[in-house]
């Protein structure tokens, strides 16, 4: 009965399990109290997100003049972060709906806490655009409603608007998508609970059931959420590299930024899911689910986003110098040659050179080096987006209004406060909801995991039908 | 399922591979199933029950197309009749410009109208309480139901009888 599932496929499951101690294992680390390691990580990540709502009421009290921006450098840490934090939500996208399209099973296993990274970090990406505003009361300006002011409309020509339809509906689908696969693992919490716990997941729950017609729906509404996420998660990133893309900035304006800003965010996300399941993992005694298996898979998408992405760089260095024209050549000159030499060598060196460790199978499936990887691709990714953001702004047309930047307290504040708000949500949901979808992974047991029942099943099933039809 | 006094009489499973045998024995013998509950999607239950289809993907092409609708018909009201502006020297009325923006109400309108949708022909809800048979099956367990509130004591004695030969691991009776 648990023959292994074909000789070049690992098992997904491991361990024996049956369906009751999938249950016990996912659900069980919601009903205990939380071990010391969480303790401490919950206080340091209140401790940063009270951080981050002091520099931000900084910000607003004393306004935008408290970062280091000036008229030359007009986007610095604030964009960069932005848009780090929307790539990183990607890959939580990319790992629910690209991967169910693609019929991939060991996204099963980490699918739930990749969906719960990408709401978190989309909802820290959204805070910068808001307090750059300065004025955060007047942020609902950005909407079109009908309004007293003539009424005034919004510019819908203009990527930034793009991006705020972009963004908002990548939260809201997200949210939904995530909250539908959610309801009946809530469903199975509720009925091992009692008392208040009971009541609460009762709300939450929704009154599921598990009937076979719900389950139809669930399977069928996934699915066509899963086939409206994909192009919007491709949508997503392509705005805001139209952000860049459609100003008329030498080293911004290239038709490569929308493959290239995708590439490079499916990159730091599924680094940043590493990140966490590593960690997630090891903390909440998931290695049978989450296997070595999981992380060699996503290494490998970590491989070939990084190659992706060192194809770009160096198409663009390409470009620059094939298009004979002098100020886009000087913009990237500048970026590798320039005042900020620092940040290409760190963007180069963290995305393209390490990544191809991957290479070696004995790195890929080792956790310490994934991790520490995992670390390096973040910091690399950051630096991207400093490169293309203040490098690039530094130098301008006019000599005489050239600058330097480097970013105020307040900012950097406000960067580690943002890691606090995500840590903070992420920790709180590994309390609340299970990290691994419970149904999902039921389903693959006997599909995918070390109790393959495979062909004898079918067969037994075949014959049934066969029966039946008599 | 809604609350009434309803009599019903299930069996629970503990695989889904006697769960599925047990469905086709059932629809063999012409039995008139209420509802299956189990804690995942089963495949090759639909076909089992002669489950028909289910439409939301109907119901996300007409949202999805009235997102579509609304956005582009919307941009172009405020950019050719209610305020005019000219940017940058282009049309008012600059198609591939609306573009993102159709695109992101097309699926925005699609995935919340399917969502709602989903969730109330369903009948869930925040606070909805649906009556829940047995605790386990959101676990570990597959259950099969039947509605025995007007069967003959014959009828229900038929029933046992089938669940004992396609080997329930319990039987039990709940008033809903």
């Amino acid at each position: 009965m648990s023959a292994a599932v074909s000789a070049i496929r690992q098992p997904l499951i491991t361990g024996n399990k049956t369906y009751h101690d999938i249950t016990e294992d996912i659900c069980g680390p919601t009903e205990r109290t939380p071990s010391k390691a969480w303790m401490i990580a919950f206080i340091v990540s209140v401790a940063a997100l009270s951080l981050y709502v002091f520099s931000v009421t900084w910000t607003i009290w004393k306004g935008i003049g408290s970062w280091h921006l000036n008229r030359t450098i007009n986007w610095g840490w604030d964009i960069t972060n932005f848009v780090w934090w929307v790539g990183i939500g990607h890959a939580g996208t990319l790992i629910s709906a690209i991967l169910l399209l693609f019929r991939q099973r060991w996204r099963t296993g980490v699918n739930r806490a990749a969906e719960a990274m990408t709401i978190f970090a989309v909802m820290c990406a959204g805070q910068f655009p808001l307090i750059h505003m300065g004025r955060l009361w007047l942020g609902f300006f950005i909407f079109p409603y009908p309004n007293t002011r003539g009424p005034l409309w919004v510019n819908f020509n203009s990527p930034l608007l793009w991006d705020v339809f972009a963004i908002s509906t990548y939260l809201t689908v997200s949210l939904l998508f995530w909250y539908t696969g959610l309801v009946p693992d809530f469903a199975t919490l509720r009925d091992r609970s009692k008392g208040l716990r009971k009541k609460v997941y009762n709300i939450f729950s929704f009154g599921w059931t598990g009937s076979a017609k719900h389950w139809q729906r669930f399977e069928s509404l996934s699915l066509i959420l899963a086939g409206l996420a994909t192009p919007l998660v491709l949508s997503v990133h392509t705005i805001v590299s139209f952000d860049f893309a459609t100003s008329v900035i030498p080293g911004w304006h290239t038709t490569i930024f929308p493959p290239y800003f995708v590439a490079g965010a499916v990159f730091s996300g599924f680094a940043m899911v590493q990140t966490l399941m590593v960690i997630t993992r090891k903390v909440l005694h998931l290695e049978d689910y989450i296997t070595l298996e999981h992380i060699d898979s996503m290494n490998k998408v970590i491989l070939v986003t990084g190659t992706v992405v060192g194809v770009a760089y160096l198409t663009e260095l390409f470009i620059a110098w094939y298009s004979g024209y002098i100020y886009e050549q000087f913009a990237f000159y500048n970026r590798v040659m320039g005042p900020y030499f620092w940040s290409y060598i760190g963007m180069m060196s963290c995305n393209v050179l390490s990544p191809q460790l991957f290479w070696s199978k004995k790195m890929r499936t080792s956790i310490y080096w994934t991790f520490v990887m995992s670390i390096f691709v973040n910091i690399g990714m950051w630096f991207e987006r400093f490169v293309i953001i203040a490098s690039t702004l530094s130098r301008d047309y006019l000599p005489s209004s050239w600058s330097y930047y480097s970013a105020s307290w307040v900012e950097v504040c406000i960067f580690i406060g943002t890691l606090g708000l995500f840590f903070t949500l992420y920790l709180t949901f590994t309390r609340v909801a299970p990290v691994v979808a419970v149904a999902e992974v039921k389903s693959i047991l006997k599909q995918a995991g070390d109790q393959y029942s495979g062909p004898e099943v079918a067969r037994k099933q075949a014959a049934e039908k066969a029966h039946a039809g008599h | 399922m809604k609350t009434s006094n309803k009599e019903v009489l299930f069996g629970l499973y503990d695989d889904e591979a006697d769960l599925l045998h047990a469905v086709h024995q059932a629809k063999a013998d012409h039995l008139d199933i209420m509802d299956v509950f189990t804690p995942f999607p089963v495949h090759g239950l639909d076909e089992a029950l002669h489950l028909s289809e289910s439409r939301i993907h109907i119901a996300g092409f007409i949202y999805g197309a009235i997102g579509a609708l609304f956005g582009f018909l919307s941009m172009t009201w405020i950019f050719t009749r209610d305020w005019p502006i000219i940017f940058g020297g282009k049309p008012y009325w600059s198609v591939p410009a609306f573009i993102p923006i159709t695109f992101e109400l097309t699926v925005l309108f699609a995935a919340v109208g399917m969502v709602i949708s989903y969730f109330t022909v369903n009948g869930q809800g925040p606070g909805v309480t649906n009556p829940v048979l047995h605790d386990r099956i959101t676990d570990d367990k597959f259950c099969i139901a039947f509605d025995v509130t007007e069967s003959a004591d014959e009828e229900i004695g038929k029933l046992k009888a089938f669940f004992a030969a396609s080997g329930a691991s319990e039987v039990n009776s709940k008033q809903l």
